[in-house]
């Protein structure tokens, strides 16, 4: 068994994740998560107390532009790459009333 | 079984001042190419579509127009392959993955609609490993492209399918995307030029994003001008990106003949360990060639370079598992039918997706999972802080970094066996120019073990280019000139 990572992290993260994993896939991944996670510990040798975290490479700026009425992608075109339409609208399965 | 590689194509910038002036027909040029892909396309599988039909009828146009006396752009009849990670209007785009199969986009890439501006002509769209996750072309959905230069050994990834077509003729020049090196290192492996330009140089708008703080599209090219002329080309400020960078830049074209004399090239003394002996020769040689152009040779240290993998391989998975949640069964690509919604997203991404995408979502989703957060993405960031400044701090005392490419040459199908992590280090030496935002390229510079080419990367500072471009010049001059010595 694993040391950093249990099957039933796996398990966990998989259902976040929305992927269903067949049992001898949760184990594979299970293992090789695992080895990932050891390598990944060099970094614990790092003092980073100090070191303020970089999400990107520029510095965040809000991006305005004027408020002018611009057209958008085609509906006719945008539906008809979907797997499944209704009254020009994307058709899901049910959402509410289901115990899952 | 092993291929030569294909005769020299004529170049990007030669077909266009052709075409330009009308000695050459653009029809004539996609012909060539499209006879060069008929000849060899089936061993190489650099295509997931080939756009023949489309590509006659630009070119077509372009002739029409240049009869007409009209202007026509700096590419005009130069033949390019797109990465089927770029969307193109009405024509099918994958990521090479079988939850995108047979999507028709309803928008076109902004590089794309910016290369019709310029007269290039799109002749298809290449093959990359799965949502650009890999560097061996081997975990695309349909099947693996192969090395023109010895059909028994991987392109290099993720963008391999346009660095073979490149270097098989197919195309002049092709573009890529680069999130860790998925420009850089096929290039290396396949002996052309490949460019990751400064983060927000080149609008990502229609890249379907990977990883999108780390994600720049470039070009591959056989030449050093040719790239530099498509990047002209596709650089820019976009409405439609926020992270484009609004300044405009220079000219990359006009700087190539200035040479190096002066520049400080550096050497970074701390460089992780790794590269194979014949790779370390070559990169040795192209120090020796600069400092015989007039730049001087400087030592750097660059401490946190080691730990970059690490960052990386959390950053980018998290970033990843945060983009591919898109790819739910409900708006585009595939959908396994399933009585509630949450059983078909999981069942359509468990169907849609390959192994290594799974892998780096599911890494990306533990890293940023509560209890998780701080001790692996949180860290993470603040390694590629310190790795970020760490290079500023170089930069203040080199023009230019000059590192192997890749570790090692084209390596055989199947070398990395069931063991991510020893695919992960084929890109130790790129990653950490994604994660500071600043420009790399691979230049060719001569062969290493069995006859296959190695590249040199050249890393410059933000939007830097410039200086990097001169240097790739001066590189590719050496490498000819060394290549014509009896």
């Amino acid at each position: 068994m694993s040391d950093r990572i249990t099957t039933a992290d796996v398990v966990k993260v998989a259902k976040l994740a929305r992927l269903d994993l067949a049992p001898q896939e949760i184990e594979r991944m299970t293992a090789q998560l695992d080895g990932m996670l050891e390598h990944f510990a060099d970094m614990d040798a790092l003092d980073l107390s100090h070191v303020a975290p970089m999400t990107q490479p520029y510095p965040l700026r809000n991006v305005f532009r004027d408020d002018v009425v611009q057209p958008g992608l085609d509906r006719e075109e945008v539906l008809a790459a979907a797997p499944r339409v209704e009254e020009g609208r994307f058709h899901v399965p049910p959402i509410i009333g289901l115990d899952s | 079984m092993s291929g030569a590689p294909a005769p020299q194509a004529a170049t990007a910038a030669a077909i266009a001042a052709q075409v330009r002036s009308g000695a050459l027909k653009a029809v004539d040029v996609v012909e060539q190419h499209l006879a060069r892909i008929d000849a060899r396309e089936g061993e190489i599988h650099a295509f997931n579509l080939v756009m023949a039909d489309q590509a006659r009828a630009a070119a077509a146009a372009i002739d029409a127009r240049v009869a007409a006396g009209e202007q026509v752009g700096p590419l005009a009849g130069v033949p390019i392959a797109l990465k089927d990670n770029m969307c193109t209007r009405g024509v099918p785009t994958t990521c090479s993955s079988k939850i995108l199969d047979g999507w028709r986009p309803p928008y076109d890439a902004t590089v794309v609609t910016k290369l019709a501006e310029a007269g290039a002509i799109v002749i298809g769209k290449t093959n990359l490993d799965e949502f650009a996750m890999g560097s061996s072309t081997e975990n695309s959905g349909f099947g693996p492209t192969r090395n023109p230069h010895d059909t028994s050994r991987v392109p290099g990834g993720s963008s391999g399918g346009s660095a073979a077509a490149v270097a098989a003729g197919f195309s002049a020049v092709s573009l890529g995307s680069d999130t860790g090196g998925s420009i850089r290192q096929p290039a290396a492996l396949c002996g052309v030029v490949g460019v990751k330009p400064t983060y927000g140089y080149v609008s990502r708008y229609g890249l379907i994003a990977f990883a999108s703080s780390l994600d720049q599209i470039g070009p591959f090219a056989t030449t050093v001008e040719d790239a530099a002329l498509v990047l002209d080309a596709i650089g820019g400020h976009d409405a439609h990106d926020s992270t484009s960078i609004p300044e405009s830049h220079p000219s990359l074209v006009d700087v190539l003949d200035r040479g190096v004399e002066g520049l400080r090239v550096g050497r970074i003394t701390d460089l992780p360990e790794g590269a194979d002996p014949d790779v370390v020769e070559r990169l040795e040689a192209a120090f020796d060639a600069l400092r015989a152009a007039g730049a001087t040779i400087v030592d750097v240290e660059v401490p946190a370079f080691g730990y970059a993998l690490t960052a990386y391989y959390l950053i980018a998975p998290a970033e990843a598992s945060s983009n591919l949640a898109r790819f739910d069964g409900v708006r585009f690509g595939l959908r396994v039918d399933s009585p509630d919604t949450n059983s078909m997203y999981s069942a359509t991404r468990a169907a849609g997706f390959g192994e290594e995408v799974k892998r780096r979502i599911m890494l990306g989703t533990y890293a940023l999972s509560a209890g998780y957060y701080d001790a692996y993405y949180g860290r993470a960031l603040k390694v590629r802080k310190l790795i970020h400044d760490d290079f500023a701090r170089a930069y203040q005392s080199a023009d230019v970094l000059l590192t192997p490419t890749s570790p090692t040459v084209a390596f055989p199908f199947g070398a990395k066996g069931d063991n991510p992590l020893a695919m992960y280090l084929c890109d130790l030496y790129t990653i950490p120019t994604n994660l500071a935002g600043h420009p790399g390229m691979s230049v060719p510079f001569g062969t290493g073990a069995d006859g296959l080419p190695v590249g040199v990367q050249i890393l410059a500072g933000t939007l830097d280019e410039p200086t990097m471009f001169r240097v790739g010049a001066a590189l590719e001059r050496a490498a000819a000139s060394e290549g014509s010595r009896p």
